[in-house]
């Protein structure tokens, strides 16, 4: 068993880290991806997101199975009735699951994150975000998540910066900052993913910022 | 595939157990292999429907599309009927499938809208999954499947005949596609109608409409069909200025998906009737 957390663990620890942020009007997702196709974050539902680090092909598979988990739901009843914490649950029973019968353990953490647009019939929590590891283990949190690459630096350091109610701007700027600081090389708009949920945007809230939307924010 | 009510975690798992080793981008298949009993045209084939039902069940229709200098329109009436009652008289007939396509369904009332609203839950499942949307004659031929797999309640008498309409904002070009009930798909010149009152509004199109007419002109016409057709077909309702129902007119340009206040369709409804003196 520990050798199976030590193998998943190194397999994470070999990419790049990802920040979650709560802003005021959502949640944004941060992270180092070279890539201009292969994403680590994606659209689930109208007011869910995804986002993952590890091997690409396993969390590529469980960001599909989420689509699919929430489109039936919202098919078979109402699309208000999706929401995130029956697909975290379901994440974390298949992690845990393949941690302990597997061939080999996911090498996988993920994030999921939900935006409530009309707080009062969520009782007030404008931002809800699971964090489901590599063994199944899950945590909930309003405020920010850290995964992948070298996470325990950069968490601490987002834990010593974090305002609440910053803009979607201030928390892209702060996330990229602390980004940079632990990077080993500089990172511009094109070395960069970043995407959340804005629920200032009507149905589907999901968001993802090109090159050049970015730039301007990062200087 | 073992069944699990939706509900179970048993059911969660075998989803996201299933996703690597089973590709598809279609909520269409996925919905087949976890919840078959979610699509009621494939579990309940060839029994011919006992006539008692067959009397309730709600059809009848008129809706249409036409092109127009700067995109599509496309229409549909407000009444279902059942039998020789009238059912609803506010009925929604046109769909957006996504944001610049849509559709209008004509036939048996409930399976239609169904149809309609997995039409779309397909559409935005693809984007999702692959990242990008289908092109226009895609969406089209994916409909003409579903059409086809409707196929059994079909033959029991529960006929669903879309139309689709879309406009490509890349290439500024406007289709309409239409569909015969086994799933046969066409690409219609610069108008469509399907429905009881079909031929009837076919006629009045093809005598008024030109696809280079602006947008107001295009509405008055589609209106113009539409009322030609309420007024020979009992199935087809008109523009019911007592309770302020009217048509359901919808627009598709390089800004998307939009639909008509009553009120404006109210005004237009107005120029119509003043045209014909009454």
């Amino acid at each position: 068993m520990k050798d199976r957390a030590e193998y998943a663990r190194k397999g994470i620890a070999r990419g790049r880290a990802l920040l979650a942020l709560a802003f005021d009007q959502g949640v944004v997702f941060v992270s180092e991806n070279s890539s201009r196709s292969l994403y680590k974050t994606s659209e689930i539902y109208d007011r869910i997101a995804f986002a993952a680090v590890g091997r690409y092909n396993e969390f590529e598979a469980l960001r599909v199975a989420g689509i699919r988990l929430a489109d039936i739901k919202g098919f078979q009843y109402a699309r208000e009735d999706v929401s995130a914490k029956p697909l975290a649950n379901a994440y974390s029973q298949a992690l845990g699951a393949s941690f302990i019968g597997d061939a080999k353990p996911f090498e996988v953490e993920l994030v999921i994150a939900q935006v409530n647009p009309t707080p009062a019939v969520t009782a007030g929590t404008p931002v809800e975000l699971f964090h489901i590891s590599y063994d199944g283990s899950l945590n909930d949190a309003r405020s920010y998540v850290v995964i992948g690459g070298d996470a325990e630096p950069l968490r601490t350091a987002l834990q010593a910066a974090f305002m609440p109610s910053m803009t979607r701007d201030e928390a892209i700027h702060l996330a990229v900052s602390l980004l940079r600081d632990a990077a080993s090389r500089p990172l511009e708009a094109a070395d960069l993913e970043v995407s959340g949920l804005d629920t200032q945007l009507p149905r589907r809230h999901f968001f993802r910022l090109n090159s050049d939307q970015l730039s301007p924010l990062i200087g | 595939m073992a069944q699990h009510p939706s509900d179970s975690p048993a059911f969660a798992l075998s989803v996201l157990a299933s996703s690597s080793l089973h590709h598809t981008s279609s909520f269409f298949d996925v919905l087949h292999t976890h919840a078959p009993q979610a699509l009621a045209a494939l579990a309940n084939a060839g029994q011919p429907l006992m006539s008692s039902l067959a009397q309730h069940s709600v059809d009848g229709t008129t809706v249409l599309a036409l092109v127009f200098a700067d995109g599509v329109i496309i229409a549909g009436d407000r009444r279902a009927t059942s039998g020789h009652l009238i059912a609803r008289s506010d009925m929604r007939k046109v769909f957006p499938a996504d944001a610049y396509s849509a559709v209008a369904i004509s036939g048996a009332a409930g399976p239609a809208v169904d149809l309609a609203k997995l039409f779309a839950t397909e559409l935005e499942h693809y984007e999702k999954v692959e990242g990008h949307t289908l092109s226009l004659d895609g969406r089209a031929t994916k409909l003409a499947a579903m059409v086809r797999a409707h196929l059994p309640l079909t033959l029991q008498g529960l006929i669903v005949v879309p139309l689709f309409a879309g406009f490509d904002p890349h290439t500024n070009t406007a289709q309409i596609y239409e569909y015969d009930p086994i799933g046969g798909k066409y690409l219609a010149q610069s108008y469509a109608a399907t429905g009881s009152g079909s031929l009837v509004a076919k006629g009045t199109l093809k005598r008024v409409h030109r696809a280079t007419v602006d947008e107001r002109r295009a509405v008055t016409t589609a209106l113009d069909a539409l009322v030609d057709a309420a007024e020979a077909d009992s199935a087809t309702g008109g523009p019911d200025q007592l309770r302020h129902i009217y048509p359901l007119i919808a627009v598709i340009d390089s800004a998307g998906y939009r639909e008509y206040a009553d009120s404006d369709v109210a005004t237009i409804v107005d120029d119509v009737f003043a045209q014909r003196g009454q």
